[in-house]
């Protein structure tokens, strides 16, 4: 026990350190442009005075450092500043939206983590049959698909006869079925996604698995094959499941700014879009921030539970 | 429905084409590279006529498109009729000769930003395992950090600062991109790095652009190619999804990401023009994916016949 939490220690470090750099890159990077973020953002015909003026209210007349301690210890409170746009302070404007994308995003892998760990098992289980070949061509396509593709593939066949409706609009108080069936489309279309990674990376680990010494085993006492996959294979194949399904919801967290845009969902990627656009560059930092946290807090996590199904791997430092 | 019957039409239909595709390859071909050709998969053989149309398209597009590609020629969302064969677009522009000049445009685009990426990734990578010590692991440890931030959303951040236009989206993307390339070219050199022919090099007293150029990359060129088919089409994604978001490639050049952005409410009545773009995009990356999985494929094949 006591090494296992060590272990977890040690990642749990390991993360925040990451996490530092990553606040430092994100806050740093408006340290590239040349000149500077206050002369950029009111173009060649502001005057010296209104450049001036701008800079004292963003705080640019202060070192880089110490903006970077204020804005950090300030994120660490939840207090992520003020829109450059709208004046309006950017929790507020996240909260919201932050639910609606973690429910987006939760909704997504319900779907497609079940889908693609049994289509994968199955294409290893059927290597090079019919099954297997045509299951492989359509995730390689499904891979290869824009997401908007996809997602403007459903409106056609799905919303425009009108089963499910192709813009999604949310009030607070909505009954979870109601919620579920309006958010649908977003959702299938971040399955058919994920599923095409998660499925081949399944299907890979697999039969990785199946070539070792235990298996030929197992094969040779006269085991059925789906006995030998679902008893011999699957629980050595947790770990790299786990990273399998951990890298591909780090991947929906791209996926899903494409998708609530096509689907006009009110989340944190629309409005991290729609700050782009306007140069919003505080609300866009704390939306990269909030992902990148996300990302790396996905990673940290598939590495710990992969290690604690194989503890081979706690001896590998 | 009639999407569904189109799409199963197409895919039987390409089964001969590129089975045709494949014998005329073997044929027109010399000797060694014929044999290469008549034993690759049908995939394969779709995927390089498909790359091939594609190129075709892109090189002579001014001779094939019937309209120029910024003029208005027509009222807006006119349905396709005989002048007109795809119909127009939100402003009244001929939406087959935009079709075919975004081949040249956003093909164009992703290309160079792919070959930007590479030169520097790679250079980058295999500069780091040749000389190893403390500039291997300042690259790698910078590298590792902007890695840890998912690509999408850290070229979103680049954009934000840098404002949207052709160039600073071809820098941006290729820089995020090189840190990927550089992961690979390093870990592919750090391979090669240790040969003694590399060691006879350098006792020879030879410079490290000629070590880089001449020693190096030649023998780590197999792992690239590949990857480079495959970065190429995650460039291209990224490209026509920022432009499809409006942030990639601006109006009026004809692209295909924000040809679907502008035209997409015309799904919503049942039209599939707004499809045609997205699935230029989709056709061309699954082409280029069937060609780099059966290189993927051939490589070790022939590693597991040598070993």
């Amino acid at each position: 026990m006591h090494a296992v939490l060590v272990m977890i220690l040690q990642r749990l470090a390991l993360g925040v350190v990451t996490l530092f750099v990553v606040s430092v890159v994100i806050f740093g990077a408006t340290e590239l442009l040349p000149g500077d973020l206050a002369s950029t953002l009111l173009g060649q015909s502001a005057t010296p005075e209104t450049v001036a003026a701008l800079r004292t209210q963003l705080g640019l007349d202060q070192p880089a450092p110490l903006r970077y301690w204020a804005w950090a210890t300030g994120v660490v409170q939840g207090d992520f500043g003020v829109s450059l746009a709208t004046r309006r302070p950017i929790a507020d404007m996240l909260a919201m939206r932050l639910g609606n994308t973690v429910f987006l995003a939760l909704y997504a892998a319900a779907l497609a983590v079940p889908l693609a760990l049994i289509l994968g098992i199955l294409a290893a289980l059927w290597r090079n049959s019919i099954f297997d070949r045509v299951a492989n061509a359509g995730a390689l396509s499904a891979i290869s698909f824009p997401e908007f593709f996809v997602a403007y593939i459903l409106i056609f066949i799905l919303a425009q006869s009108g089963f499910f409706p192709s813009m999604v609009r949310l009030s607070p108080d909505m009954a979870l079925g109601d919620k579920l069936y309006a958010t649908f489309l977003p959702a299938l279309t971040l399955t058919l996604v994920v599923t095409a990674h998660m499925m081949r990376m399944t299907r890979a680990a697999i039969i990785n698995l199946m070539a070792s010494p235990y298996i030929e085993m197992a094969r040779l006492k006269g085991l059925s094959p789906l006995r030998i996959v679902l008893r011999h294979a699957l629980p050595n194949a947790l770990a790299p499941i786990i990273n399998v399904i951990a890298l591909n919801l780090a991947y929906l967290i791209t996926g899903v700014v494409v998708v609530e845009v096509v689907f006009v969902y009110p989340g944190l990627g629309q409005l991290m879009v729609d700050s782009v656009a306007k140069r919003d560059i505080a609300v866009v930092q704390a939306i990269a921030l909030i992902f990148a946290s996300a990302y790396v807090l996905l990673n940290l996590s598939a590495d710990v539970l992969s290690t604690l199904t194989n503890p081979r791997l706690m001896r590998r430092t | 429905m009639g999407v569904m019957i189109f799409l199963a039409c197409a895919i039987v239909a390409s089964i001969p084409l590129s089975w045709g595709a494949r014998r005329v390859m073997a044929a027109v071909l010399p000797r060694n590279m014929a044999r290469v050709a008549r034993d690759m998969p049908l995939t394969a053989a779709f995927g390089i006529m498909v790359i091939a149309v594609y190129l075709f398209v892109a090189l002579f597009a001014p001779l094939l498109a019937p309209f120029p590609e910024r003029a208005v020629v027509g009222s807006q969302f006119q349905p396709w009729d005989s002048t007109h064969w795809l119909g127009t677009d939100r402003l009244g522009r001929d939406m087959l000769s935009r079709l075919i000049y975004g081949a040249r445009n956003t093909v164009g685009i992703a290309f160079a930003t792919t070959a930007l990426a590479f030169l520097v990734g790679s250079v980058l990578g295999i500069w780091a395992a040749l000389r190893g010590g403390w500039l291997d692991q300042v690259l790698s440890r910078f590298v590792d950090a902007l890695m840890a931030i998912p690509a999408l959303i850290f070229s979103l951040l680049l954009l934000t600062i840098f404002g949207t236009s052709v160039l600073t989206l071809i820098l941006v993307i290729a820089a995020v991109d090189a840190t990927r390339v550089f992961r690979i070219a390093r870990s592919v050199a750090q391979g090669v790095v240790v040969m003694d022919y590399i060691e006879a090099a350098r006792l020879r007293g030879e410079g490290t652009a000629y070590l880089i150029g001449r020693e190096i990359l030649p023998n780590a060129l197999a792992p690239l190619v590949a990857e480079f088919g495959l970065r190429f089409c995650f460039v291209f994604l990224t490209i026509s999804s920022l432009s499809f978001l409006g942030l990639g490639i601006q109006p009026p050049t004809a692209d295909w990401g924000s040809m679907v952005r502008d035209n997409a409410t015309l799904i919503t009545f049942g039209d599939v023009t707004p499809l045609l773009p997205a699935g230029a995009i989709a056709l061309l990356t699954v082409a280029v994916n069937f060609v780099v999985d059966w290189q993927l494929y051939r490589a070790s094949g022939l590693k597991e016949q040598a070993g």
